[in-house]
């Protein structure tokens, strides 16, 4: 330490003012270290491979293209704009929760482990204004996993098979522009349960203080509520399953619009997200910042 | 930096056992105390990291627990090592405090940088730094903050002598400089060195609190005894008031008492005819009183 130097300017000038630093600053700090990390680079890996893995595996397979489990498989080749639609409907129940939850249960937990969550508390930002970064942090990284599936999905689709009108789910057919848009839509609102996963992830995060358990748990809270649907007798719960929200976006691909299940997944996934938030927010205002 | 009645329980080991504190401004203030005290806990709850169990305490009037962030403006530093992103640069690292300090932090990132010697290795990621290094770093970030008040958690802990040293002068030049500094040390030698009042903490009491000038004559003064006849100038000291006398494991004889006292065995030693060959003051007592203090309540 250069103390035999000259001086610098005296540290302890006069007090300098109060001002608090916008969550905004903190939102956008929060996101250059999630750039920073290579783990982030893992769920967005995924969002790109499973569209890639899915469209050459029909390309190799394009001799007899009707080998899908869905009806709706049988369409892949006619217009590229139906593969966004399957990847949609086969990475909404697992690979899509499983990116949130990679970063949701992370997010808290990590700079539990190592210690850096009292060197930020110690500076001038509330824990209030850390949490709700946090949680924007990990709902904006499943958007951008969502995003970045549609994205690899639909040009790998329309590059396969070109862009064509396409069917909807109730077997009428629109024309690609507003097939496109359709799309758009859907996975818009497929955000919002999975919003709700990130949130059950952030919580997970604080209250275990431990990543893995964290990631671990939140997909094996949307695992277990897609069992709870087949137990005998509790067929019943199905609505108001955050897991059936995962389909809610399927309204859109109907002919009319069927508005019904999607707003219904609002709510629904409210109940799921709002406590879990509230949860996340009183625990970490109140914790023990003792590690480290 | 104002606590009273602090208590830190944890299930089973009570950390923090009713500690008051009293830090005014310019003291550069010593709190001892062996491992598991009970320091680093009570400087946790003056950070606001962690909630009292009973008690309370004030930053410049603001209760951390109630008023959060704002409770600490003027305050930094760090409790036990500091901590830091190893996945960011050292000057990244910076930044984002900066950032999450708010006013005009950022524009002082090269000065503290300058501070502690670590403008060369700025741009790399603090992943790779060593321990000393992240130390230095953590004194940067915390005088990011232009504090008035710095609290210090054994700061000196792993650094090699020149580090230590470095680390005592950065102490002293930040006082003369007007911080306030709250020291934690297990390591007497610092604390004498350079602050000026001191608490000593063991199993979460305070065992001592006030100024260092105050243990020193609390402590009395040793003095190491050769004369030409030991065994009678053992039984001169003993018959005096105000003087203990032993002999050391060497065969020497140490008496311990304040001046005055030392100073009439001279004389009786002279009167007697036993000549004083050497009388020599040892600083150690403070070290004795120290141990006294920390093993007598254990
Ligand atoms: N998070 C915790 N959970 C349980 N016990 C704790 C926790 N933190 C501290 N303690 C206990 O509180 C006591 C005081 O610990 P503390 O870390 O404050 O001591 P210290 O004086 O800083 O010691 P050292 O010189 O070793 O750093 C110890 O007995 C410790 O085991
Ligand atoms: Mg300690």
């Amino acid at each position: 330490m250069s103390v035999a130097h000259a001086s610098p300017a005296p540290i302890a000038a006069e007090r300098p003012r109060a001002r608090r630093p916008s969550t905004f600053t903190v939102l956008r700090w929060e996101l250059r270290k999630l750039r920073s990390q290579k783990r982030t680079y893992l769920g967005l890996g995924i969002a790109v491979l499973l569209p890639l893995i899915f469209v050459l595996a029909q390309n190799l397979r394009s001799g007899h293209p009707h080998g899908g489990d869905i009806i709706y498989a049988t369409y892949i080749t006619r217009s590229g704009l139906a593969t966004p639609v399957l990847i949609l409907f086969w990475a909404s129940a697992f690979f899509l929760p499983l990116i949130a939850s990679l970063v949701a249960g992370d997010v808290v937990a990590n700079e539990d482990a190592n210690g850096t969550l009292k060197t930020i508390l110690t500076r001038s930002v509330d824990r209030g204004q850390v949490i709700a970064a946090k949680v924007a942090t990990a709902i904006l990284y499943a958007t951008a996993g969502a995003l970045t599936m549609a994205l690899v999905a639909t040009v790998a689709g329309v590059a396969s098979w070109g862009f064509h009108s396409v069917i909807t789910f109730s077997g009428t057919i629109v024309s690609a522009p507003k097939g496109l848009l359709l799309i758009a839509a859907a996975y818009a609102f497929y955000l919002i349960p999975l919003a709700a996963v990130a949130s059950i992830g952030v919580l997970l995060s604080t209250l275990t203080r431990n990543s893995a358990a964290a990631v671990v748990g939140t997909l094996a809270f949307t695992l277990l509520l897609a069992l709870v649907k087949l137990i005998p007798g509790l067929e019943g719960a199905g609505p108001y399953l955050l897991t059936t929200q995962y389909q809610a976006w399927q309204g859109l691909l109907a002919t009319p619009t069927d508005w019904a299940p999607i707003l219904h997944s609002l709510w629904v996934s409210a109940l799921y997200a709002g406590p879990a938030l509230i949860a996340a927010y009183l625990i970490f205002l109140r914790r023990d910042v003792a590690g480290g | 930096m104002l606590a009273r009645g602090l208590v830190k329980r944890y299930k089973e080991v009570l950390a923090v056992d009713h500690v008051d504190l009293e830090v005014r401004a310019g003291d550069v203030y010593g709190f001892l105390g062996p491992n598991g005290a009970g320091k680093t806990t009570t400087l946790r709850m003056a950070l606001g990291l962690i909630t009292p169990s009973e008690g309370t305490v004030e930053l410049f009037g603001a209760d951390p627990m109630r008023a959060g962030a704002a409770a600490l403006h003027g305050v930094a530093g760090f409790v036990e090592a500091p901590r830091f992103y190893p996945y960011l640069s050292g000057r990244k690292n910076l930044e984002l405090l900066a950032a999450l300090d708010g006013d005009d932090a950022r524009d002082r990132i090269d000065e503290v940088l300058d501070t502690v010697e670590l403008a060369p290795r700025a741009k790399h990621r603090v992943g790779g730094y060593s321990h000393g290094m992240r130390q230095r770093l953590g004194i940067a970030a915390a005088l990011l903050r232009r504090p008035r008040l710095l609290i210090l958690d054994e700061p000196a802990t792993g650094l090699d002598p020149a580090g230590m040293r470095d680390m005592r002068l950065l102490i002293r030049r930040l006082a003369q400089d007007g911080i306030t500094v709250l020291l934690s040390s297990h390591q007497l030698p610092e604390v004498q060195e350079l602050c000026d009042r001191v608490a000593i903490v063991n199993r979460g009491r305070i065992v001592y609190e006030g100024g260092l000038s105050d243990l020193r004559a609390q402590a009395g003064r040793g003095y190491g005894l050769r004369t030409d006849d030991d065994t009678r100038a053992r039984q001169i000291a003993s018959g005096l008031s105000d003087l203990e006398v032993g002999v050391d494991p060497h065969g020497a004889l140490r008496v311990h008492g304040p001046e005055a006292a030392i100073g009439r065995l001279s004389v009786a030693l002279g009167q007697a005819g036993v000549a004083i060959l050497s009388l020599t003051p040892e600083l150690a007592t403070l070290e004795d009183l120290f141990f006294r203090l920390t093993e007598e309540s254990a």
